[in-house]
C-alpha cells in the first residue's frame, strides 16, 4: 500500500532546542497510525509538523521533507490553508466555538466557500453530524449552543466540523484524554469506522487505546523515532529493548 | 470571645467602613445636584436657546453641542482604536516597531488633558486651518480617548482563548478569518464596555475643548463640523465662574444633564457588559 504521507528526515527546532531528531515514517492510507510515548517526547510536536499548525510559533525551524500524496508540504508556494483543509486537525480538549452546534460544523466549509448555497451547507451539516454518530442526538436542536452539550458530544462535534471541510487525513491530538472511558470508547468506535475513508494519525500516551485502535504503531522518546511497525508487532515483539521497557512499564 | 475572632470582627468592620467612604462621595454629588438642580430642568430648560446673557432660557445648544463632539470622537476614534487593538493582539509581533507603539499608548494616557487642549489648538484649529469647529474638538478628544479605547480593546481580544484561533487555522482558515468570525465577536462585550468608557470621559472633559471648539455663548446650533458649539462641560466652567449673578438652580440644573448623560451612558455599557457575559461560558 502506498503511504497518504512520507517523512524523510525530518528534524525540528524551539530555537536552539532540538525537538525531533532526524525522523522518518510512512503513514499508510485509510489506516490508523498511532504515536505513542511519555509526555514531551516531540509527538505533538510531530503531529503538528504534518499540517504545519507548528508555522504559527515563532522562532520555530524545520529541516527534512513532509510528502503529502508525493508532494513537499514544506516546499515553496504551496498553499497552506488547503493543506490544513487536506489534512485536518482534533485537539486534545473539546473546543467547540461558542456557537450553534450548526454554526459549528458549518464554519470551514463557510470560510472556506466550499457550499454553494444553504441547502448544500445543510446537506454537508447533515451529513458530517451522521458521520460521527450525532446526527440523531442534535437534529432537533442545531440552534442550541454547542456549548451545552456534554464533552463527549462536544469532541464528536469538533470531529464532524473536521469532517465538514472533507479532508484527507486527521490528526488527532489525544483526543481522549479529557474525556471519560465509556466516551472514550465510542470515540474509539468512531475511529474504527472513519478509517474507512480518512487517513488517521492519533498521539496518544495511552498504550492500550493505542492497541486497541491502530493498525501501525510508532514509539517516540526524547525527540527520536524508536520504532514503528504494525501495531501488533510492536506491542507483542517490540524490536527494541527501550520500546518493550516503555510497553511493559519499566520506562517513562 | 476568643481574642482572634474579636480582631477579625474589628478588621472587617474598619475594612467595612474603607468600603463604605467609597460610596459616600457619590451619594453625596448626586444627591447635592439632584436636589439642588432638579427645579431647573423642565422641558424648556432641555430645548430652548439661552436668553438674557444665559441667566435664563434653556441649554439646548450645549446639550446637542456635546452630543455632536461625543459623536464625532466615536466616529474618530473607534476605527483607529479597535483596528490599532486588532492589530497589537493579533498580528503585531514583538518588536522593537511595537514596542514603540505600547509605549506611546502609555505615554498618550499620562498626558494631563489641559495638553491635549493646546495640542488640537496648534495641530487642528491653527496648523490644519480647521478653525475652532467640532471637527477639531472632536479629532482632539479622540487622540485623548484612543489610549482608553486601544488598551481595553486589546485585553478583551486577548481574553479570548488561543485555542479558537488554532483550531481556525488547522480548518484552513485564515488568521483574519479567526478574527473576523470567532475573536472579535467574542471580545465585542469587552470592547464596547472600553470605547463606552473612553466617550463617556470624552463628553465630560473640558480642557481638550476649550481651545479647540466650545463657544462661550452662542445661541443657536451647529449647521456644519465646521462651526463652534457650546458644550456641557465648558457650559458649566463658564456659568459658574464667569458670569456673575448666575441664579444657583441653572448651574446644578446644567451639572445635573450633564451627569445625567454621563450615567447614562455608563448603565448602559454595564447592561451591555453582563448581557453579554451571561451568554459567554468559556
Amino acid at each position: 500500500m502506498r503511504p497518504k504521507i512520507r517523512v524523510d528526515h525530518l528534524s525540528f527546532y524551539y530555537g536552539d532546542k532540538q525537538a525531533l531528531f532526524d525522523i522518518s515514517m510512512e503513514i499508510r492510507e485509510r489506516q490508523i497510525t498511532a504515536l505513542i510515548g511519555p509526555s514531551g517526547c516531540g509527538k505533538s510536536t510531530f503531529l503538528r509538523c504534518l499540517n504545519r499548525m507548528n508555522d504559527t510559533i515563532p522562532g520555530t525551524r524545520l529541516e527534512g521533507r513532509v510528502l503529502l500524496d508525493g508532494q513537499d508540504v514544506y516546499a515553496p508556494g504551496t498553499d497552506v490553508v488547503d493543506l490544513r483543509r487536506r489534512v485536518g486537525m482534533v485537539f486534545q480538549r473539546p473546543n467547540p466555538f461558542p456557537q450553534s452546534i450548526f454554526d459549528n460544523v458549518a464554519f470551514g466549509p463557510r470560510v472556506l466557500g466550499l457550499c454553494r448555497g444553504r441547502d448544500e451547507l445543510e446537506e454537508v451539516v447533515e451529513r458530517s453530524l451522521r458521520d460521527v454518530r450525532l446526527w440523531d442526538e442534535v437534529k432537533d436542536n442545531l440552534k442550541q449552543d454547542a456549548l451545552s452539550l456534554s464533552l463527549g458530544q462536544q469532541q464528536r462535534l469538533c470531529i464532524a466540523r473536521v469532517i465538514a471541510v472533507q479532508p484527507e487525513v486527521i490528526l488527532m491530538d489525544e483526543p481522549c484524554s479529557a474525556l471519560d472511558p465509556i466516551v472514550t470508547l465510542g470515540i474509539e468506535e468512531l475511529m474504527k469506522r472513519l478509517r474507512e475513508q480518512y487517513t488517521i494519525v492519533i498521539v496518544t500516551h495511552n498504550m492500550q487505546q493505542a492497541a486497541r485502535v491502530s493498525d501501525w504503531t510508532g514509539f517516540f522518546w526524547l525527540g527520536r523515532l524508536v520504532e514503528m511497525g504494525p501495531t501488533g508487532d510492536v506491542f507483542t515483539r517490540p524490536q527494541q529493548k527501550l520500546t518493550e521497557d516503555y510497553i511493559t512499564g519499566r520506562a517513562g | 470571645m476568643n481574642r482572634r475572632y474579636l480582631v477579625q470582627r474589628v478588621g472587617f468592620a474598619l475594612l467595612g467602613l474603607a468600603a463604605l467612604l467609597v460610596v459616600v462621595p457619590i451619594l453625596l454629588v448626586v444627591g447635592t445636584i439632584i436636589a439642588r438642580g432638579a427645579a431647573a430642568v423642565n422641558w424648556e430648560f432641555l430645548t430652548a436657546m439661552p436668553r438674557d446673557g444665559m441667566k435664563a432660557g434653556g441649554i439646548l445648544p450645549a446639550i446637542v453641542g456635546t452630543l455632536l463632539l461625543t459623536l464625532g470622537t466615536a466616529l474618530a476614534a473607534i476605527p483607529v482604536g479597535v483596528g490599532g487593538a486588532i492589530y497589537l493582539a493579533e498580528y503585531a509581533r514583538d518588536t522593537w516597531l511595537t514596542r514603540l507603539i505600547r509605549l506611546a499608548i502609555i505615554n498618550l494616557a499620562g498626558i494631563p488633558s489641559v495638553v491635549y487642549g493646546l495640542f488640537g489648538l496648534g495641530l487642528f484649529v491653527l496648523f490644519l486651518q480647521f478653525g475652532t469647529s467640532i471637527l477639531a474638538g472632536s479629532l482632539t478628544l479622540a487622540i485623548m480617548t484612543l489610549p482608553v479605547i486601544i488598551s481595553t480593546a486589546e485585553e478583551a481580544l486577548r481574553a479570548v482563548p488561543t485555542e479558537f484561533r488554532t483550531v481556525i487555522l488547522s480548518l484552513g482558515g485564515t488568521r483574519w478569518q479567526a478574527v473576523r468570525y470567532v475573536v472579535l465577536p467574542q471580545a465585542m462585550p469587552g470592547i464596547i464596555t472600553g470605547v463606552i468608557l473612553g466617550l463617556l470621559r470624552a463628553a465630560g472633559e473640558t480642557a481638550p475643548i476649550l481651545f479647540t471648539v466650545a463657544a462661550f455663548y452662542l445661541p443657536r446650533l451647529p449647521r456644519s463640523p465646521f462651526d463652534p458649539t457650546m458644550a456641557l462641560p465648558y457650559h458649566l466652567y463658564v456659568i459658574s465662574t464667569q458670569v456673575p449673578g448666575m441664579p444657583e438652580e441653572i448651574k446644578y440644573g446644567t451639572a445635573l444633564v450633564l451627569l445625567a448623560l454621563v450615567l447614562s451612558m455608563n448603565v448602559v455599557a454595564t447592561l451591555i457588559r453582563s448581557y453579554y457575559r451571561r451568554r459567554r461560558e468559556w
